[in-house]
C-alpha cells in the first residue's frame, strides 16, 4: 500500500472552525433558558453535616431547586472513567452527609441565572460536626480516623487489595527474579526516595456539562468529556436509572490531558434535570477546577537500584505510596504505571525487579488521571535514580543508558511480560544527544555572566491503549458521490484524533482525506469506544478503522461485481472504481454509491472493533539544557531536545505539537507547578496566579525528532504519542541542575529555594 | 442600566448590571468566540479589542464600554483568516479554546509591531496561556504570519 495520506502533516479537519471562533464547545451550544447550577462546598476537610436549612434558599428569586444529601440517590458510584468492572471503588454519592475533603459538595442549587444561584447558596445554613482530618498520605494507612467507614463502600475488583477499614484503596506487589540476592551482589546500590505532587492538568476549558430531557423522556448529557460511554454508565449508576435512558454527546472540547477521564461535573446537572425536568448547566470556575477536580496522584517512591562496577544495571526494587485523596478515582490503576512503565526501560540488563505499592485515602482533593497516569511519577523516580547511579559510578548518564536500555525483541518481565516488538530507543538516545550537543555540553560550562549551563537526560515509555481491556469500534459507510461517513466513539479533545482516524481510513480506502466525513461522539449513534485515554486512539481505534475499511472494501467489491455482472473473485477495487479483470469493464464508486440507494441493493456499511492483547510502548529520549543563576537559584530551561519512537508517524504536524506540548507540561511540573495546601486541608493554589503554568516566555527552544520503528500490530505501523512525551523533563532537568551545581532535588518542583538551600548544604 | 456601544461595527443597546464585565455582556449578546479560562485576569482567552486596543473582556466593566467600539473575532474574520491558516498549518491551534483570544492579541501585535522578533512575540503574547501546544508551534505560526503579511498577503 502506498502511504499517501498516512504520514502527511495535514490540517485538522476542525481547524478552521476553531481558529475562526465558531461556537462549537459545550457552553456555546447550551439551549436558551438553561438553569445555572452551582454547588455549595464543604469548608472542612472532614466533617458530617449535622443539619442543613435550605428554606430561605428555596424562596430566593429565580431558584428552581435546592438539593441536599436527603434528596440525592443513595447508590455509591465512582466518577473514574474506566472499563467495566471498574478498578476504582464505588465510594461516592452525588451528595453525601459525610464530607471528606474541602470542596466536597454539600448542596446543589439551580436557578435561572448565575447571580440568583450564587445568592441562593448564601442563604443556606449548615451546621457541621468537624472530624479529625488525615492530610498526610504517610499517616493514612491504619489511621484511627477512617475516611470511608460506610457499610455500602464497595470495591468491584477486590484483587486490588482495597480495604476501607484501613484507608487503603490498593496494595500489591509484582516481581521477577530474586531482587534481594541480586542487590546483594551489586557493587553499587542507590537507595533514594523521590516525591511528586498533585499537579493540575489546567486545560483551558474547565469541567462543564449541560443536561436536558429529550422527546422520549430520556436524559441527554452534553459534556466536555474524554469518556462519553463511561459518562453514560456513571450518570445512570449515580441516578439509579437504566443506562438506556441516558444519551451522552461530546462536542468540541477545550483540552483534557486526562482530567476529563473522570466524570467530575456531570452528575450534578443531571440530578437537577431529573428533579426539575429542565435543561441545566454546570460550568466549573477555575477555582473549582483547581480545588475539587482530578489532579495527578501525589506519589512518594523509594527506589533501590543496583549495578555492577562496569555499569550493568542488575536489579530495581521500587515501592510507591500513592495518595488518592478523598475518593479512589484511578487510584488502583495509576500506581501500577509508576513501576510497570519505568522499570522495563532497563530490561536489557535487568536480572530481577520488585515493585510494590500502597494507595491510600486522605482528606484531600480526589486525584484522577493526568497525562502519563503514574508513569510520569515513576519515571521521574527511576530515571533520577539511574542518573544518581551514573554519578556514583563516575559514568556519563547517557552512556549508562545506552548500555542498559531495552532493545527491540526483548521480553519485558516488568511490563506484564510483553515483548518490545518495536523499539528504536537506542536511536532516540543517539538522536537526542546529537540534537542537544551532549558531547560538547556534558556536564556543564560557566558563562561570562556567572550563570551555569548544564545538560541532563532521561528516557521514557508509555503504552498504546490498555492491553486486553480497551476496545474501540468504528463504523464506516459509503455515501453519495462515493464519499464516506466515518463514525467513531473516540473523543478528539484537541489532539486531532478525528483527523488522524480519517487519515487512516483514507489510506485504507485509497481516497483523498476530503472524502471522509468524521462524526463523534454521540452514544446513541457512535459505535462503542472506551474513550480517549491511555494513549489509545491512534493505536486501538485506529485498528478498528483499518478493519472496518477492509470489511467495507469487500462490500464495495461485491456490489461492483453485481453491477458489472461478474464474479466477485474477478473484481477488484482501486479506490475509484471496481473493475472486472476478465472484461476490463469498470463501475465507478460514485455509481455504486447511487445504486445502493435504489431497491435491490444492500447498504454498504461496516462496523469493526479494535482491541489488542498487547500495548506496544512508544519510547522517548529527552535532553534538557538549563541555565542556572547561582546567585538566585533560578533555573531556566534554554533548550530541550526530544527524540520519539511512536512507530509510524501518522500526522507529523500533530505528533510534533503533541510532543512540544507534552514537554512543556513536563517542564512546568519540574520547575514551577506546585499545589499548595494549608494545615486545614484547603488548597491555596486555587487559581492560575497561585498555580503557575509555563507562559510563552518560559517556553524554551523545544526541538522534536522522530525515530520511527514499525509496530506490526498497529495501524500502518503506528503506536501512541500523547502521554509518553510528558515523562522525560522532570528527571532530565533534575540531573541538569545537579550537573550545574551539585544539588540533587528529589522532591518536585525544583524551586530556587531548594537549589540555594541545597547548595548551602541545608535540606 | 442601559449601555449603548458598537459591537463589530453594529450599534447595540443592552441592559447590564453595574458590576457586569464586558465578557458577561458579550456572551449574553451571543458572541461565542470569547472564552473564559480563569477568574483572575491570567489566561488571555477573553481578549477582544476595545476601540482597537486589545483588552481582557473579563476585567473591563461593561458600563465602561458605553459609546465605545468593541470588536471580537466575529468582526475580524477576513483579517484573521491568514493567521488562522498559519496556526492550522502547524496544528498549533490544538483544542482551539485559547485560539480566539490569542488571535485577537496577535492581530493587535501585527498592527503595532509587524516586524516583531521571537522575544517580542513572546513578551506581547505572554498573557495568552495555552496548555496544549507548548507555544513553539504557535510561535512558528505567528512568525510565518508576520512574514506573509510583510510580503503583502492577507490584509483585508
Amino acid at each position: 500500500m502506498s502511504n499517501r495520506v498516512v504520514g502527511q502533516g495535514v490540517r485538522k479537519k476542525d481547524a478552521m472552525a476553531l481558529v475562526s471562533g465558531q461556537g462549537v464547545y459545550t457552553e456555546d451550544i447550551a439551549p436558551g433558558g438553561c438553569l445555572c447550577v452551582k454547588l455549595l462546598r464543604s469548608p472542612h476537610a472532614h466533617a458530617v453535616v449535622r443539619s442543613i436549612d435550605v428554606s430561605r434558599a428555596k424562596e430566593a428569586p429565580g431558584v428552581a431547586c435546592v438539593l441536599t444529601w436527603e434528596d440525592a440517590p443513595k447508590t455509591r458510584f465512582t466518577q473514574a472513567g474506566q472499563t467495566y468492572p471498574e478498578f476504582s471503588p464505588y465510594d461516592r454519592l452525588i451528595l453525601d452527609r459525610h464530607l471528606r475533603c474541602v470542596g466536597d459538595p454539600v448542596a446543589i442549587v439551580a436557578a435561572e441565572t448565575e447571580r440568583q444561584a450564587l445568592a441562593a447558596i448564601d442563604r443556606i445554613r449548615v451546621e457541621y460536626d468537624v472530624l479529625p482530618a488525615v492530610l498526610d498520605a504517610r499517616e493514612a494507612l491504619d489511621n484511627e480516623t477512617l475516611i470511608h467507614p460506610e457499610a455500602d463502600w464497595r470495591a468491584l475488583v477486590p484483587e486490588c487489595g482495597a480495604d476501607n477499614r484501613r484507608n487503603l484503596v490498593a496494595h500489591g506487589c509484582d516481581q521477577d527474579g530474586d531482587v534481594e540476592a541480586e542487590l546483594a551482589c551489586c557493587d553499587v546500590v542507590i537507595d533514594r526516595e523521590y516525591e511528586t505532587h498533585a499537579n493540575q492538568q489546567c486545560m483551558m476549558e474547565t469541567f462543564r456539562a449541560f443536561c436536558m430531557p429529550d422527546a422520549y423522556g430520556r436524559l441527554t448529557v452534553v459534556s466536555s468529556t474524554q469518556i462519553p460511554f463511561h459518562v453514560r454508565r456513571i450518570v445512570a449508576t449515580a441516578l439509579e436509572i437504566s443506562k438506556s435512558r441516558v444519551r451522552v454527546v461530546k462536542p468540541r472540547i477545550g483540552g483534557g490531558f486526562g482530567a476529563k477521564q473522570t466524570a467530575v461535573c456531570e452528575v450534578y446537572p443531571a440530578l437537577v434535570t431529573m428533579k426539575t425536568g429542565r435543561a441545566a448547566m454546570l460550568v466549573f470556575t477555575r477555582e473549582e477546577a483547581m480545588t475539587v477536580s482530578s489532579p495527578r496522584h501525589a506519589m512518594r517512591m523509594r527506589v533501590r537500584l543496583g549495578a555492577t562496577r562496569d555499569g550493568t544495571i542488575r536489579a530495581i526494587d521500587m515501592h510507591t505510596l500513592s495518595n488518592t485523596g478523598a475518593y479512589g478515582e484511578h487510584g488502583p490503576t495509576t500506581v501500577g504505571l509508576s513501576g510497570h512503565k519505568s522499570i522495563p526501560l532497563y530490561t536489557h540488563s535487568l536480572r530481577a525487579f520488585r515493585f510494590s505499592w500502597d494507595v491510600v485515602y486522605t482528606n484531600t482533593m480526589s486525584a484522577g488521571a493526568y497525562r502519563g497516569y503514574g508513569a510520569t511519577q515513576g519515571i521521574f523516580a527511576v530515571e533520577s535514580a539511574v542518573n544518581e547511579l551514573a554519578h556514583a559510578l563516575g559514568m556519563d548518564p547517557a552512556a549508562l543508558r545506552e548500555a542498559n536500555a531495552v532493545r527491540e525483541g526483548e521480553v519485558m518481565p516488568a511490563y506484564y511480560g510483553e515483548t518490545a516488538g518495536s523499539c528504536a530507543l537506542s536511536r532516540c538516545i543517539a538522536r537526542a544527544k546529537e540534537m542537544i550537543g551532549w558531547a560538547e555540553k556534558y556536564p556543564r560550562r560557566t558563562l561570562p555572566n556567572g550563570h551555569v549551563r548544564a545538560v541532563g537526560i532521561a528516557l521514557s515509555m508509555q503504552g498504546s491503549g490498555i492491553s486486553g481491556v480497551d476496545t474501540a469500534s468504528a463504523a464506516i459507510r459509503l455515501a453519495d458521490e462515493g464519499t464516506y461517513n466515518l463514525s467513531i466513539g473516540a473523543t478528539d479533545m484537541g489532539t486531532g484524533c478525528d483527523t488522524i482516524l480519517a487519515q487512516i481510513a483514507a489510506e485504507a480506502l485509497e481516497c483523498p482525506l476530503s472524502a471522509i466525513s468524521v462524526h463523534g461522539v454521540d452514544t446513541d449513534v457512535s459505535p462503542y469506544d472506551t474513550g480517549s485515554y491511555a494513549s489509545s486512539t491512534t493505536y486501538v481505534t485506529g485498528m478498528a478503522v483499518v478493519r472496518a475499511c477492509e470489511a467495507l472494501r469487500a462490500q464495495i467489491v461485491r456490489a461492483g461485481a453485481k453491477l458489472l455482472g461478474c464474479a466477485q473473485e474477478d473484481a477488484s477495487f482501486d479506490g475509484e472504481a471496481v473493475a472486472c479483470e476478465a472484461s476490463g469493464r469498470r463501475v465507478s464508486l460514485c455509481s455504486i454509491a447511487e445504486a445502493q440507494m435504489t431497491a435491490g441493493m444492500d447498504a454498504i456499511a461496516a462496523v469493526a472493533s479494535g482491541g489488542s492483547p498487547t500495548s506496544p510502548p512508544p519510547f522517548m529520549a529527552g535532553c534538557a539544557e538549563i541555565d542556572l543563576d547561582p546567585l538566585t537559584g533560578q533555573v531556566k530551561v534554554v533548550d530541550f531536545a526530544g527524540a520519539v519512537d511512536c512507530g509510524t508517524v501518522v500526522n507529523p504536524n500533530l505528533a510534533r505539537v503533541q510532543t512540544e506540548g507534552g514537554i512543556l507540561q513536563g517542564i512546568g511540573m519540574a520547575l514551577c507547578e506546585m499545589p499548595v495546601m494549608d494545615e486545614r486541608g484547603r488548597t491555596m493554589s486555587n487559581s492560575l496566579l497561585q498555580y503557575r503554568i509555563p507562559t510563552r516566555q518560559d517556553a524554551p527552544r523545544i526541538r522534536v525528532a522522530f525515530e520511527p520503528s514499525y509496530e506490526k500490530s498497529g495501524p500502518y505501523g503506528a503506536k501512541s504519542i500523547g502521554e509518553c512525551v510528558i515523562n522525560t523533563p522532570c528527571a532530565a532537568i533534575a540531573d541538569a541542575v545537579y550537573n550545574a551545581c551539585g544539588v540533587r532535588v528529589r522532591d518536585l518542583p525544583i524551586t530556587p529555594e531548594k537549589v540555594l538551600l541545597g547548595a548551602k548544604g541545608e535540606p | 442600566m442601559t449601555v449603548e456601544l458598537t459591537l463589530n461595527g453594529r450599534p447595540v443597546r443592552a441592559q447590564v448590571e453595574a458590576d457586569d464585565s464586558l465578557y458577561t455582556l458579550l456572551r449574553a449578546l451571543g458572541v461565542r468566540s470569547v472564552k473564559c479560562g480563569c477568574e483572575t485576569s491570567s489566561c488571555g482567552l477573553c481578549t477582544v479589542h476595545l476601540d482597537g486596543q486589545p483588552v481582557l473582556s473579563c476585567s473591563v466593566p461593561a458600563p465602561r464600554c458605553a459609546g465605545r467600539a468593541v470588536t471580537t473575532l466575529e468582526g475580524l474574520q477576513s483579517e484573521a483568516r491568514l493567521l488562522g491558516e498559519c496556526l492550522a498549518d502547524e496544528g498549533a491551534e490544538q483544542c482551539g479554546f485559547c485560539a480566539s483570544g490569542l488571535i485577537m492579541n496577535a492581530l493587535a501585535l501585527a498592527r503595532e509591531n509587524p516586524s516583531a522578533t521571537d522575544e517580542e512575540i513572546d513578551a506581547y503574547l505572554a498573557g495568552n496561556l495555552c496548555r496544549c501546544s507548548g507555544y513553539v508551534g504557535q510561535r512558528r505560526a505567528i512568525r510565518r504570519y508576520l512574514s506573509r503579511i510583510a510580503s503583502g498577503e492577507g490584509r483585508a
